[in-house]
C-alpha cells in the first residue's frame, strides 16, 4: 500500500509538471486557434537564457548573491521571452491572418527549428545547470504508518506547487480579466473579433508573451531538474498526450489531464511495464490519450466544435 | 523590389565566388587521405557527441601539426547526424565516395553501425567502434570490416561484475545478490544483457532489466520501482540526458551512489558535472583512459593546434574524458592507414581495403604508446585478422564532486566467458546472412 501511494503521489507530481508545459499549447491555441508546435524550443530557449544569464551575470557584474543573480537572470530572460513573442507576431503570424490552421501550424514548426537553432548557437550546446536553491534531497513521512515510510521528492513537491499557483493564476487571468475575454474572442473568430474593435495583433503579441513566460517557468523547473540541455525541447511532447486528453481549450482540462497522465504512466510502468518489458510509460500516455480520443475527440473539457453546412 | 534583387545577386556571386576559393585543387584533395566525421552537435545527445567530435577532429589536426601519416596530409569533412540511424546511413552514403574514398567510418551510434554492417562489405570501407557497436563483431573471421576495438559492451559487462565481486570479497560472495540494469531501450542499452544473465547463472545473482525510453528524461517510475526492489547495485547503461537525470532520480529516491556503476558511456563529465555533489561516489567503466589533462599527448595539442588558435572546442575542455575518446578512436584509424602504408607503401594514400588490412595488423605496443604521448593514457592494442578488439583493458572511474579520479586497478575481460559467446552470436549472424567466415589461411593473404 505503501508502495502504491509513494507511485500516486510521484505521478501526481509529475502530471502537475505536464500540465505546465501543456498549459502553454492551451494558452496559444486558446487565444489564436493556432496549435503551437514552438513550445518545447520556447521551453528550451527560456531555459538556456536563464541558465546562461544566470553564469554571466555573476562574472560580469560582480554579484555574490545567487539570489539577486537568478532574480536579474530571470527577468532578462523573460524580456528576452517577450522581444521572441514580438518577433513572431510580426515576422510570422501578421502575415498569416485568417490562414488555415494546418498553415499556421507549419508555421509554428519552421519557428520551433530557429528557436532551437538560434538558441544553442547562441548558448551553445553543453549541458548547464539552473540552481534555483530546489531541495534535492528526499523526505521520509509516515514511517510509523507504512514500512520504510512514504518517500516524497521534495523538488517536484515544490515544482507541482509553483506549477499550480501558476496555473491558478492563469485561469483567474483568463476567465476575469477584459484581457483574458478578448483573448477567448479572438480564438474564436478572427475577423469578428477584429470587428467588434479587438486589436488583433496586440492580442497575439500578449498571449504569445503569456506563453513565453510560462515556458521560462517550465524551463526553469525542468532545467534545475534535468540540467539545461536539447532535451528540454522533448519535454514539451509529454504535455501532448495532456492537452490531448483535457481538450485543447480547457485550462483546467490542462491541469486534470495532466495529473491523469501523470499517474497513468507511472502505475503503467510499475506495475504493467515488468509484465511486458518495460519501458512502456512514453506509449501509455499516448495510448490513453489516443482512447480518450475515440469517444471524446474533443477531449475531457474542450469545446465540441459543431460547423455549420 | 530593387533592393530585393540585388541582395540575392549578391547573395549568389558570394556563393559563387566563396565556393570557388574554399575548394581545394582536385589534385591536392588525391593527396590527402580522407577521413569522413559523422558527428552530433544538435539533437539530444549534443552535450556528449560534441566533446567526441571535438577530441577526433583535433587530434586529425594534429596529425596533420605533426606532418601527417608519413607525409600524407589529412583531410576531413563532418556530416551532422543528431544520433539518428537514418541520418548517419544517409552521410556515410554522402561521403563514402567523396575525396577519393573514405578512409574509415566511426558513427559513434550503436544504431548506426548496426545499419552500416552490411553496407561496409559492400564498399571496402573498415568501421572502427571503439567501445560500442555489435559485441560479436570481435570475431574478424564474420565480421570482416568491423572493429570494435579496445572493448565492448559485453567486456563492459563481464568487467563490471568483475568490479562488483571484487568490493564482495570474491565471484562467491556474488551468490543472491540482485543487480539492476536500467538501460537506455535501444540497440545499445540491450547489448550487455545475454553477458549479465549468463554470469547471472554462473554466479547465482539475479538481474533485473529496467529500460528507459528515449531520451531519458522520465526515470521517475524506474528509480521507484529500485526503490521498491532494492537491488544491491544499479549497473547504468545510459547516453546523454538519461545518466544525469538517473543520478538526480537516485538522489531523489536516497539510492547510494557508490552502489552504482556505469559503462564507459555513463562516465564523462557532461553526465556528472551538473549533479555534482550529488553525484559523489558514482563510479564508472573506463575505455582503459579517463580525464587526462596531464598527457603529453593533450600538452602536444595545446601547444601545436590550441596555441595557434586551431582547436575546435573550448581549451577547457581539452583532455576531458569524451575528448579523449574522440581523440583515441581517430588516433585508432590513423595507426590503420601507418600501418597500412608499411605493406603498401609509405607517403601513399591508403584505400579503405588497404586499411582494413593496417587495422587487422595493429600492433601498438607500450613504447609506440609511449613516444605518441599515450604514457599512462592506454595500454597495448593488438588486433589480428581474427580478433578485431584488439584489447580488453578496463580501469574503473569515480566522481568525486568534481572531478573523476581513477580507483581501481586495471581490469582484462575474461576470454574464458566471452569468447564462446563471440563465437555462437558471430556464428549465428553468418547463418543468418549467408557468410562464409574466413579461415586463418585466408587471412594471410
Amino acid at each position: 500500500m505503501g508502495f502504491f501511494l509513494e507511485t500516486l503521489i510521484g505521478g501526481l507530481m509529475t502530471g502537475m509538471l505536464y500540465s505546465l508545459v501543456a498549459l502553454g499549447f492551451v494558452l496559444i491555441f486558446k487565444a489564436s486557434g493556432v496549435f503551437n508546435f514552438a513550445q518545447g524550443a520556447m521551453v528550451l530557449f527560456a531555459a538556456l537564457a536563464m541558465a546562461r544569464f544566470s553564469a554571466w551575470i555573476p562574472e560580469s557584474l560582480g554579484i555574490d548573491s545567487a539570489w539577486l543573480a537568478n532574480a536579474i537572470a530571470f527577468f532578462l530572460a523573460g524580456a528576452l521571452m517577450f522581444a521572441v513573442a514580438w518577433l513572431i507576431e510580426r515576422l510570422v503570424l501578421r502575415h498569416l491572418v485568417n490562414q488555415e490552421g494546418a498553415t499556421l501550424l507549419m508555421a509554428t514548426l519552421g519557428i520551433a527549428y530557429v528557436l532551437e537553432g538560434v538558441g544553442t548557437s547562441v548558448f551553445g550546446t553543453d549541458v548547464y545547470k539552473i540552481d534555483v536553491g530546489m531541495p534535492k534531497e528526499p523526505v521520509m513521512i509516515l514511517e510509523g504508518t507504512f514500512e520504510g515510510g512514504l518517500l516524497i521528492n521534495k523538488e517536484d513537491f515544490v515544482a507541482a506547487l509553483i506549477a499550480a499557483l501558476l496555473v491558478g493564476l492563469l485561469a483567474l487571468y483568463f476567465q476575469k480579466t477584459a484581457t483574458g475575454r478578448a483573448l477567448r474572442a479572438v480564438a474564436d473568430d478572427h475577423q469578428a473579433a477584429q470587428s467588434i474593435g479587438i486589436p488583433l495583433n496586440r492580442i497575439w503579441v500578449i498571449v504569445w508573451c503569456v506563453a513565453g513566460l510560462v515556458a521560462l517557468v517550465a524551463g526553469v523547473i525542468w532545467g534545475s531538474k534535468l540540467g539545461v540541455q536539447f532535451s528540454l525541447a522533448t519535454v514539451a511532447l509529454r504535455g501532448l498526450p495532456v492537452v490531448i486528453l483535457g481538450g485543447l481549450t480547457s485550462i483546467p482540462g490542462a491541469i486534470i489531464g495532466g495529473l491523469i497522465i501523470g499517474v497513468g504512466e507511472k502505475v503503467s510502468e510499475v506495475y504493467l511495464g515488468p509484465m511486458i518489458g518495460g519501458g512502456i510509460e512514453i506509449w501509455f500516455a499516448y495510448q490513453l490519450a489516443l482512447l480518450f480520443l475515440l469517444f471524446r475527440p474533443q477531449g475531457l473539457f474542450g469545446e465540441k466544435i459543431i460547423d455549420r453546412v | 523590389m530593387k533592393l530585393g534583387k540585388l541582395a540575392l545577386t549578391v547573395s549568389a556571386t558570394a556563393v559563387v565566388l566563396s565556393s570557388l576559393l574554399t575548394a581545394p585543387p582536385a589534385l591536392a584533395q588525391v593527396k590527402e587521405q580522407f577521413f569522413p566525421v559523422l558527428v552530433y552537435r544538435t539533437g539530444a545527445y549534443a552535450a556528449n557527441g560534441s566533446q567526441w567530435a571535438n577530441g577526433y577532429v583535433d587530434y586529425l589536426k594534429l596529425v596533420n601539426a605533426r606532418g601527417g601519416i608519413n607525409g600524407v596530409k589529412i583531410s576531413f569533412e563532418e556530416c551532422e547526424t543528431a544520433y539518428a540511424t537514418d541520418r548517419g546511413v544517409e552521410c556515410y552514403e554522402r561521403l563514402k565516395g567523396k575525396n577519393g574514398g573514405a578512409t574509415v567510418f566511426q558513427p559513434l551510434s550503436t544504431g548506426v553501425t548496426f545499419a552500416l554492417t552490411e553496407k561496409a562489405p559492400a564498399d571496402k570501407i573498415p568501421l572502427i567502434t571503439a567501445g560500442y557497436g555489435r559485441s560479436e563483431s570481435q570475431n574478424g573471421a564474420v565480421f570482416t570490416w568491423n572493429f570494435p576495438l579496445l572493448g565492448t559492451y559485453w567486456v563492459g559487462a563481464e568487467v563490471a561484475i568483475q568490479h562488483i565481486a571484487k568490493k564482495e570479497g570474491g565471484v562467491a560472495k556474488l551468490k543472491g545478490k540482485k543487480i539492476a540494469l536500467v538501460y537506455h531501450d535501444s540497440p545499445y542499452g540491450k547489448e550487455p544483457i545475454p553477458v549479465l544473465q549468463e554470469l547471472g547463472k554462473t554466479y547465482g545473482f539475479e538481474v533485473q532489466l529496467l529500460p528507459v525510453a528515449h531520451p531519458g528524461v522520465e526515470q521517475k517510475a524506474t528509480w521507484l520501482q529500485i526503490r521498491q526492489q532494492k537491488p544491491d547495485y544499479v549497473l547504468l547503461w545510459g547516453w546523454g540526458v538519461m545518466n544525469s537525470t538517473a543520478l538526480r532520480e537516485a538522489q531523489a529516491t536516497g539510492y547510494p551512489r557508490d552502489k552504482m556503476m556505469g559503462i564507459w558511456w555513463a562516465g564523462a563529465e557532461p553526465d556528472v558535472k551538473d549533479v555534482a555533489e550529488g553525484a559523489k561516489g558514482y563510479s564508472a567503466l573506463t575505455l582503459q583512459h579517463g580525464a587526462e589533462p596531464n598527457s603529453k599527448v593533450v600538452k602536444d595539442m595545446l601547444d601545436l593546434v590550441y596555441a595557434k588558435g586551431q582547436g575546435t572546442g573550448p581549451k577547457n575542455e581539452v583532455g576531458q574524458v569524451l575528448y579523449m575518446r574522440g581523440l583515441l578512436s581517430a588516433m585508432l584509424g590513423v595507426e590503420g592507414v601507418r600501418k597500412a602504408q608499411e605493406r603498401y607503401g609509405k607517403g601513399k594514400v591508403m584505400s579503405g581495403e588497404q586499411v582494413r588490412w593496417g587495422l587487422e595488423n595493429l600492433n601498438l605496443d607500450q613504447k609506440t604508446l609511449d613516444g605518441m604521448g599515450f604514457a599512462g593514457v592506454m595500454r597495448p592494442v593488438q588486433t589480428s585478422c581474427l580478433d578485431h578488439m584488439g584489447s580488453s583493458w578496463v580501469r574503473v572511474h569515480t566522481w568525486n564532486g568534481s572531478k573523476w579520479e581513477f580507483s581501481s586497478d586495471w581490469y582484462q575481460a575474461d576470454e574464458k566467458v566471452l569468447r564462446p559467446m563471440v563465437m555462437l552470436a558471430s556464428g549465428k549472424y553468418a547463418e543468418e546472412k549467408k557468410l562464409k567466415p574466413r579461415t586463418p589461411d585466408e587471412c594471410k593473404l
